[in-house]
């Protein structure tokens, strides 16, 4: 088994591309969930509307990826809008089914057969990034001895590591604002916010926008990243795995999502590679009668479930997290 | 403190001795479609084709002359299928019996949820025939063969085309309601009594299905009398095996949490970890790829006028019937249902009055969770064993319990025949493919005008 190769694959892949699309996402959720106690369960479909935005931009309109940027953030907004007028009065897991089922329909419509001539069925859509592509200031692969990261991988994580500093930064503000003391009293008792003339109900529908707006740049990093996007990126685990980030860097915290994104992804990928490797090769360390490759894969997938539920139950806090902030209950 | 152990074996010993009632029922009907297949074959002239004993969804159709009676067979009608995007995936000739038979291309498996449209070319038939309708559509939902009638003349008694269709589309979405009523009671259930939104409901129903499968993956068959029941055992099995798990899930995971009084979103995020936990762990032991249980004998469907039922169909549903209703009686009319009632009710109430609230609550997962069992068999039964066969309707499940009113039991199975046959019977107006998502709208919709859900109470909701 090949150590140092083990660690600079995860090391690259924690700081890679994908690592960003779930800091992005588990930063909104981090406003949903951390901050005001909301539990969106469809960041996946905020992701899905904002890209495809992008893509359908370029290829049904023929326009260009920045009028599918603001089309998608505004869509967003659209979407957090239809899912709290219902839901928002409810009490909290009526928002929990209600945004798990509407990411899943806005997935299954978009990936139907019947819009395969718009949204390219199951294929999805592709062929929309030769402008991103060509802005790329980035000639070579950058190498950084065990780590390294070809052009356009590079172009995109500049991207999108800026993006995640910006939003950073604003939920900095907008936390240590009055407007983010007010969420977080919400998260804490939604009645004595009530009584002291607060109005809850549209507190709570401006933190689902703008959290949806920021799992809406999760998705523009999704289609930027593969070049493509397809129904089956936005499936119902994304949203589990970005809750997983969430809170193993601590929700409730600024930096929490950036941290638990990167430990998260570099978990994945080092038992991914490692139950690969233990398994491969002429006599490999697991005996296949007990995992064989194709299993090797799966238990990545096995321990989060596990690590997710342990960290829920024994450490709530995360990393950062402050064990009092989430004593949070259902109301 | 003797009688209520006894009182409790007895309560289960009947609902054993209920589930093995109906499915001696079922195995006597299982025996005959044979025989009456083959009467029937020899009455009519025009008969539907025999089901082909392979892996592959073969359309079965025939065209029929209803102008004469007994109904005369069609011969040399041209005939193609298409499929969702209207690319001709296979064609045939009818033969001299008036039948076609058109093998769908790709694996069982693949073609599930899809439509495909089937056309008879008008040009091809006799010059003194009218055929009533030239394309039918026809939705994959079971790992069956699908069969078709193409009627030429004047309707027969029973009507066809709309109301016929909609009729079969209704037995069908019976079928699958009963199936999702017991799964939506058991989760219905755990949310009344212990407020727990359990994300995991789907892994439970998941759990009989793969109970099931490992009881038929074991070498040899089990028979009774002659009688093949390897699959009769396997659900049967899905069903205790599954109380067992149920048990097992609220005393190592649910009970501890509520001792250290875990809050319930906590307790929501760490039922999706067990889920995704519980979903991985099947997945590897039983394989990503779909499975069939071996019991899958092809049989022809019953005609009862325009509807055609398969003995599979009708002996699921009644399995399913026969379940609902004697768990429904125990909640109305038992001791111990009353008590759950109580408990879901208000539980710091119920404990002052003397109810054990622990042991009521332990049991109710115990039946929910064999409930959830029986109905992931049932449906593993007529799709084929998939890892993620209860993640896929765990929405489905929500839906109908949301529908009808969280925590409450009727409710549950009002939803649940609400969803599914609403699922089913849209597919008359819009493509199959979008049957769930016209369910899922329908649960947003009814959230929006009645949060509480049809049976629920207003004051439950904040």
């Amino acid at each position: 088994m090949d150590i140092t190769n083990l660690f600079g694959f995860a090391v690259q892949q924690a700081l890679g591309p994908t690592a960003i699309i779930y800091c992005l996402a588990a930063i909104g959720l981090n406003i949903h969930f951390g901050y005001t106690g909301l539990l969106n369960f469809g960041q996946a479909g905020f992701m899905l509307v904002a890209g495809y935005s992008i893509g359908g931009a370029v290829t049904i309109f023929g326009s260009s990826l920045w009028v599918g940027t603001v089309v998608g953030l505004l869509l967003c907004v659209g979407l957090a809008l239809l899912l709290g007028v219902p839901t928002l009065r409810l009490r909290a897991d009526y928002l929990a089914i209600v945004t798990i089922a509407a990411a899943e329909i806005i997935r299954q419509t978009v990936g139907a057969a019947a819009f395969s001539d718009t949204f390219g069925g199951q294929d999805g859509i592709t062929d929309f990034i030769p402008g991103f592509r060509a802005a790329n200031p980035y000639n070579g692969p950058i190498d950084l001895g065990i780590v390294s990261w070809g052009a356009y991988d590079a172009w995109v994580m500049t991207v999108g590591w800026a993006l995640v500093a910006v939003c950073c930064v604003i939920v900095w503000l907008l936390m240590r604002s009055p407007w983010g003391r007010v969420l977080k009293s919400i998260r804490e008792d939604e009645n004595a916010v009530r009584s002291l003339g607060k109005n809850v109900y549209s507190y709570k529908m401006q933190a689902l926008i703008i959290g949806g707006v920021i799992g809406g740049l999760a998705g523009f990093m999704t289609s930027l990243r593969s070049a493509a996007v397809g129904p089956s990126f936005f499936a119902t685990d994304v949203t589990f795995f970005a809750y997983t980030a969430l809170l193993i860097g601590g929700a409730a915290r600024v930096l929490g999502p950036v941290l638990g994104a990167i430990v998260f992804w570099f978990l994945i990928n080092f038992f991914g590679s490692f139950f690969s490797q233990a398994t491969s090769g002429p006599d490999p360390l697991i005996p296949s009668w007990i995992m064989d490759s194709s299993q090797a894969s799966i238990m990545r997938f096995i321990l989060v479930g596990l690590g997710l539920m342990l960290l829920m139950i024994f450490r709530p806090q995360g990393i950062l997290g402050d064990r009092r902030e989430l004593a949070i209950d259902a109301r | 403190m003797h009688a209520r152990p006894i009182r409790l074996a007895a309560l289960l010993a009947l609902l054993v001795t209920a589930l093995v009632l109906t499915g001696g029922t079922v195995s006597a009907a299982t025996a005959s479609p044979a025989t009456q297949a083959a009467a029937s074959g020899a009455a009519a002239e025009c008969a539907l084709p025999k089901p082909t004993d392979d892996d592959t969804i073969s359309i079965l159709g025939r065209i029929c002359d209803r102008r004469e009676d007994p109904q005369v067979p069609v011969e040399g009608v041209d005939v193609t299928v298409e499929d969702d995007a209207g690319k001709v995936v296979g064609e045939a000739t009818s033969g001299a019996d008036g039948t076609f038979v058109v093998d769908l291309p790709g694996a069982a498996v693949s073609l599930l949820g899809k439509t495909f449209t089937v056309k008879i070319n008008e040009d091809s038939l006799p010059e003194d025939t009218e055929p009533e309708v030239l394309t039918r559509k026809l939705p994959i939902n079971l790992d069956n063969d699908v069969s078709v009638t193409f009627p030429i003349g004047a309707a027969g008694p029973g009507g066809t085309g709309f109301a016929a269709q909609a009729l079969q589309l209704a037995v069908g979405g019976l079928v699958f309601s009963a199936l999702l009523a017991m799964a939506a009671l058991g989760l219905s259930m755990v949310f009344g009594t212990t407020g727990l939104t359990n994300f995991a409901h789907g892994e439970l129903i998941t759990f009989g299905a793969l109970v099931a499968l490992a009881i038929d993956r074991l070498p040899g068959t089990i028979s009774i009398g002659g009688v093949e029941v390897t699959v009769i055992i396997g659900v049967i099995a899905a069903f205790v095996l599954g109380g067992a798990f149920g048990w097992l899930n609220d005393a190592a995971l649910w009970r501890p949490l509520r001792r250290r009084g875990t809050g319930l979103i906590a307790m929501m995020i760490v039922s999706i970890g067990l889920s995704l936990f519980l979903r991985s762990v099947y997945q590897y032991i039983g394989g990503a790829q779909s499975q069939n249980y071996s019991q899958y004998a092809a049989v022809t469907p019953w005609e009862i006028g325009p509807v055609l039922l398969t003995p599979k169909e009708l002996l699921v549903f009644l399995l399913a019937m026969g379940v609902l209703v004697v768990t429904t009686s125990l909640l109305q009319f038992t001791r111990i249902g009353k008590a759950t009632r109580a408990v879901a009710d208000n539980p710091a109430l119920s404990s002052a009055t003397g109810i054990n609230v622990e042991r009521v609550i332990s049991l109710v997962w115990i039946g929910g969770t064999a409930l959830a069992g029986l109905s992931g068999a049932l449906l593993g039964l007529t799709q084929g064993f998939d890892y993620q066969i209860g993640f896929k309707i765990l929405l489905l499940v929500f839906a109908a319990v949301v529908l009808g009113g969280l925590g409450t039991i009727w409710g549950a199975i009002v939803g649940a025949f609400i969803i599914g046959l609403f699922t089913e019977l849209s597919t008359l107006f819009v493509p199959a493919e979008f049957k769930f998502v016209g369910a899922l709208l329908l649960l947003i919709v009814v959230l929006l005008i009645r949060p509480q859900g049809l049976l629920g109470r207003a004051q439950r909701v904040g």
